[in-house]
């Protein structure tokens, strides 16, 4: 059960008019680093993992939703009022063609979202360890989506995305830290 | 934190026919959970907006990146 709340995690300004940034966007929409295989990794580990740490992952993986929101978001912007000569420069014909102005999970190169990209192993460890590479992976996208916009209004809100992928690879290491701890509980009377 | 405390230079193999203009340095981020194992309690907070803005409420986990700093 979600309790919706009609805005976003963290305002989204676009201030240029680039249909290009789009395309790249898309890779953390519905890339294997996205914020969709990122939601769907967590809340699908959660029934298998260790009390201890469902909540983190239940409270992470509801976080990478909101993140998913300003994505299309960004998305939305750059391409709502985008020509269809505007949206062929920009690489986004093959898009148009399929999808008129629609999003889709899809990554850069419009290889569409597969449940492949997420693993679930049963094993915590396996499994944290899985979410902290990908949690990485993601912070680096957003370096080089940083890098091909010189759009400072964008370029905050994908520092504010990459600073939560550091803070999110830091809670599942602190899970791994609970789940190696649990030998060392003694009952204190 | 310091930004320059969170960037790791390397300088790769320069081949004497490699087709383009070499890069001699190239860089990589290492941001601050890499070097914490578990938060420790009470750490100072940023005030809420800039927390907001940035990110993180905690001074200690936050890794400024800018454009073109590679």
């Amino acid at each position: 059960m979600w309790i919706y709340e009609k805005k976003l995690q963290y305002p989204v300004r676009v201030s240029k008019c680039d249909p290009r940034m789009a395309k790249f966007l898309i890779e953390q929409y519905g890339g294997s680093d996205g914020e969709l295989a990122a939601a769907l990794r967590y809340l699908n580990q959660r029934y298998t993992i260790p009390d201890k740490v469902i909540g983190l992952l239940t409270d992470i993986g509801t976080e990478e939703f909101a993140h998913l929101e300003m994505i299309a978001t960004m998305v939305y912007k750059l391409t709502k009022d985008a020509t269809v000569q505007q949206m062929e420069a920009a690489g986004l014909g093959a898009h148009f063609a399929n999808h008129n102005r629609a999003l889709f999970y899809e990554n850069a190169a419009g290889v569409p979202w597969t449940a492949a990209y997420i693993a679930a192993k049963g094993d915590p460890i396996a499994d944290l360890y899985e979410d902290i590479a990908a949690e990485e992976k993601a912070r680096a996208t957003y370096q080089w989506l940083i890098e091909m916009t010189d759009d400072v209004d964008l370029q905050d809100g994908l520092k504010f995305l990459r600073q939560r992928e550091i803070i999110h690879a830091q809670r599942f290491k602190e899970a791994v830290e609970i789940l190696k701890a649990e030998k060392d509980v003694k009952k204190v009377f | 934190m310091m930004l320059t405390n969170q960037i790791r230079c390397w300088q790769p193999f320069i081949g004497p026919f490699d087709p383009c203009k070499p890069m001699l340095v190239k860089t990589f981020v290492t941001p601050p959970n890499l070097f914490i194992p578990f938060q420790p309690p009470r750490l100072p907070q940023f005030p809420p907006y800039e927390a907001l803005q940035k990110g993180t409420l905690w001074p200690l986990f936050f890794s400024p990146y800018d454009c073109r700093q590679q």
